[in-house]
């Protein structure tokens, strides 16, 4: 049994309390605000119901799609050990932190109308397909999906002890049996959890929905919040949307919360085990060409952005080195924050859950409201607080800052609780035994364990704001950019090849940034 | 000094131990008994970990039931995680005296002495990874040595180590108990580790933890809930 002895002191009441106010406020908060402000009360229209129920297929789709090739994808890294097999799941992490606007622009230039996928159908005489509407989402979201998939499966199949597999072999078990003993059990435990994840991340999607989907057919709920809010400023349309998203998704994510293990992200992935089953050439053949075509998949979009980006990376406007330092502070910041609360949450439910571990469970829950709640809703939200005492435009990136932070808090939480609950199980008798008191405790016994998961976390909430295109889109006055901002408007004048440069910016930037919050955590210093 | 538990319950999920009894000032003290029988659930409410739900137990006289686990007349050691991993051999030691690390010369002195009274000269600025595991439990007991608390607990401080440097481990946890002035409980599940450091033991097994007996005629007359233990 878990030991948490410690009492709850001011100081957690303090920090963590203050952290819990600063969501309830952001999330609820905020809503309520806009909610307040609406002038009349419009009703939802037949577009409004059309958006929702895109919202909920597209997400459905993607998501059934990104298991379904992430299944064979991740039997294939679990069961062949090959070289390039770690780089491959190297760059499965990636997709996490790839700016969505660089994916798109990467999707454009592989299956865009003159793509490469375009020119073989027009050179075989085929019809052309199009990129945008309701495929074009779908496929921008299985190709942030499939690796997360996979991942997740994998952590399924890497559960597997190796030494059932070894008695499989011993007992000569062929690969359908030990498909139906050993595989198809995990996959049941698994696969629900990883379904309703994706499901979620997919509904309440923003940046592919503007880039690729829009009018009446393809428009998320997100996207239709933005157009209220930019084009015909309802609040009061707005604020509805809002609260029907947040339903359906906490409705979702609610379930998910108790059904799905905990998520790791750098879990050993290393390792296969040794199976003797499938060795056979067939099996083989199948696995390696599942590799090779989700890879082509993966990698193609990516490797055109590198290709086309390349040469104009190097005669970049002006404009953009202003748009690179506002996004940069931004992501610090918005990491700062984010890291902040996710430690001083994390420290107020541990202390909570020795007492009374129903509502502990509660604030848990609390700290994934974000995920459910519009980025867009929360910004307007906090200017329509704050617009009788400031000019919004001149706080637009402070505001951008914070609503970087709350979406990307789930994240961190999901790193740094776990990571606090073990230095606590781990090391709080061994701390209480010496009576190390409240800050020398935290300084000297668990903020030493925290450190690299924080450090991870704190490069995650930096690349997700590096990448996000969401409230600046609202809110930014016209000199005022972020890079993903400068990509967008010039993806939207079809001047694709400087987006191109744009992106490989944005990418190496967001890398830097993680890398430095990553390797931060990990310095080895001594304590004195 | 004494330690009475007195009409002592415990607790968690269906089970529960109980214990009613007082070991004597001075001795050594195994607690003995299979695994899930309740030895360690013993020990974590002597050293303030468990909280009891019925009963108190007494440290020479005083209550210690309500009292925080550093303010407990006890030293522990577990079987592991008992070194902080990111700090170095003799800050790991120098929590023992000053647990925020703000020690003076002379208090660095008494650390330098308890590395050298457990036989791990110069080895005070390695980290616990860079030791072995017996190299480990020194340092640990060395900590223990500096607190000079009048009871040392321990919760199967040696199980990962071979027979041979068991021994001295325990030689080592004896020399200590005496030069404290201390007293001993030890919990393990292996017969020959009683023999071999306590002059008394306490059963726990099937929710109950029984007067303590002295170890040779336990041994040599085992009651059947022992001797079925024991597989005789």
């Amino acid at each position: 049994m878990a030991y948490r002895a410690q009492p709850i002191r001011p100081i957690h009441f303090v920090f963590g309390g203050s952290a819990f106010v600063l969501l309830l406020f952001l999330t609820l908060g905020t809503t309520l605000a806009v909610w307040a402000r609406a002038d009349v009360s419009s009703n939802l229209t037949v577009a409004d119901w059309a958006a929702i129920k895109f919202s909920i297929t597209q997400a459905f789709v993607s998501a059934i799609i990104s298991i379904a090739v992430a299944i064979p994808t991740a039997r294939a890294l679990a069961r062949r050990k090959f070289m390039g097999r770690s780089f491959i799941l190297t760059l499965l992490g990636a997709p996490f932190i790839l700016p969505s606007i660089v994916a798109v622009l990467g999707l454009i230039a592989v299956w865009g109308r003159a793509g490469y996928i375009n020119s073989f159908l027009e050179a075989i005489s085929q019809d052309r397909i199009d990129i945008y509407g309701f495929g074009g989402v779908v496929l921008a979201h299985i190709f942030f999906n499939i690796p997360l998939a996979t991942r997740l499966i994998l952590q399924g199949w890497m559960s597997i002890p190796a030494e059932h597999f070894r008695v499989a072999a011993q007992l000569g078990m062929s690969t359908s049996d030990i498909s139906t003993r050993l595989e198809r059990p995990m996959l049941r435990a698994v696969i629900p959890g990883a379904f309703l994840l994706i499901f979620l991340l997919c509904i309440s999607s923003f940046a592919v929905a503007l880039a690729l989907g829009g009018g009446p057919m393809a428009t998320t709920i997100e996207l239709a919040i933005y157009n209220a809010l930019r084009f015909e400023f309802d609040l009061s349309k707005a604020s509805q949307l809002a609260l029907i998203q947040f339903g359906i998704c906490a409705f979702i994510g609610t379930i998910a919360m108790f059904i799905s293990q905990p998520m790791k992200f750098s879990q050993g992935l290393d390792r296969a085990p040794e199976r003797w089953d499938s060795k056979a050439l067939r099996y083989r053949i199948f696995d390696f060409s599942v590799l090779f075509l989700v890879c082509g998949f993966l990698f193609l979009p990516l490797l055109t952005i590198f290709l086309r980006g390349i040469g104009p990376a190097f005669s970049l406007p002006f404009q953009v080195w202003g748009a690179a330092v506002n996004s940069v502070l931004v992501a610090v910041f918005s990491a700062l924050i984010a890291v902040g609360m996710a430690l001083a949450m994390s420290m107020l439910i541990i202390r909570i859950a020795q007492k009374k571990r129903r509502i502990s469970r509660i604030m848990e829950v609390i700290g994934f409201l974000t995920l459910a709640t519009s980025p867009f809703v929360i910004g307007t939200g906090l200017f329509v607080i704050t617009f009788p005492f400031i000019s919004p435009f001149s706080i637009a990136l402070p505001v951008t800052a914070l609503v970087n932070a709350a979406m990307a808090l789930p994240f961190c939480l999901r790193v740094v609780l776990p990571a606090m609950i073990r230095a606590e199980d781990h090391y709080g008798r061994l701390a209480d035994s010496l009576g190390m008191q409240t800050w020398a405790r935290f300084r000297l016994a668990i903020w030493p364990r925290l450190r690299r998961p924080t450090g991870f976390a704190a490069g995650l909430a930096a690349a997700l704001s590096m990448g996000d295109l969401g409230v600046i889109t609202l809110f930014a006055p016209p000199e005022l950019e972020t890079l993903p901002l400068v990509m967008y408007r010039l993806m939207s004048n079809y001047q694709l090849s400087s987006a191109a440069g744009v992106a490989l910016l944005l990418i190496l930037l967001s890398i830097t940034l993680f890398w430095i919050f990553d390797q931060g955590g990990r310095v080895e210093h001594n304590i004195r | 000094m004494s330690i009475t538990f007195d009409n002592v319950k415990i607790s968690q999920g269906s089970f529960t131990l109980e214990a009613n009894f007082t070991i004597d000032p001075g001795h050594k003290v195994a607690l003995l008994g299979p695994s899930g029988g309740g030895k360690s659930t013993l020990l974590s409410a002597i050293a303030g970990f468990k909280s009891i739900d019925h009963g108190r137990i007494l440290f020479g006289g005083a209550d210690i039931t309500e009292m925080a686990p550093a303010a407990r007349p006890v030293a522990l050691l577990f079987q592991d995680h008992n070194l902080f991993p990111h700090l170095t051999a003799e800050q790991n030691i120098a929590l023992g005296i000053r647990p925020n690390l703000r020690l003076n010369a002379q208090e660095w002195e008494t650390v330098a002495q308890a590395i050298s009274r457990v036989g791990l000269d110069g080895l005070g600025a390695k980290t616990p990874a860079e030791l072995s595991g017996g190299q480990q439990q020194r340092i640990a007991l060395a900590r223990c040595l500096l607190r000079e608390k009048p009871l040392l607990c321990l919760d199967e401080p040696f199980a990962a180590l071979g027979p041979a440097l068991k021994h001295e481990m325990l030689d080592l946890v004896g020399e200590i108990v005496d030069a404290t002035n201390a007293s001993m409980l030890m919990v393990t599940h292996q017969p020959e580790d009683a023999i071999y450091i306590a002059d008394q033991t306490v059963l726990v097994a099937d929710g109950v933890a029984m007067a303590p007996m002295n170890t040779q005629n336990l041994m040599a007359d085992p009651p059947a809930v022992l001797a079925q233990y024991l597989g005789r």
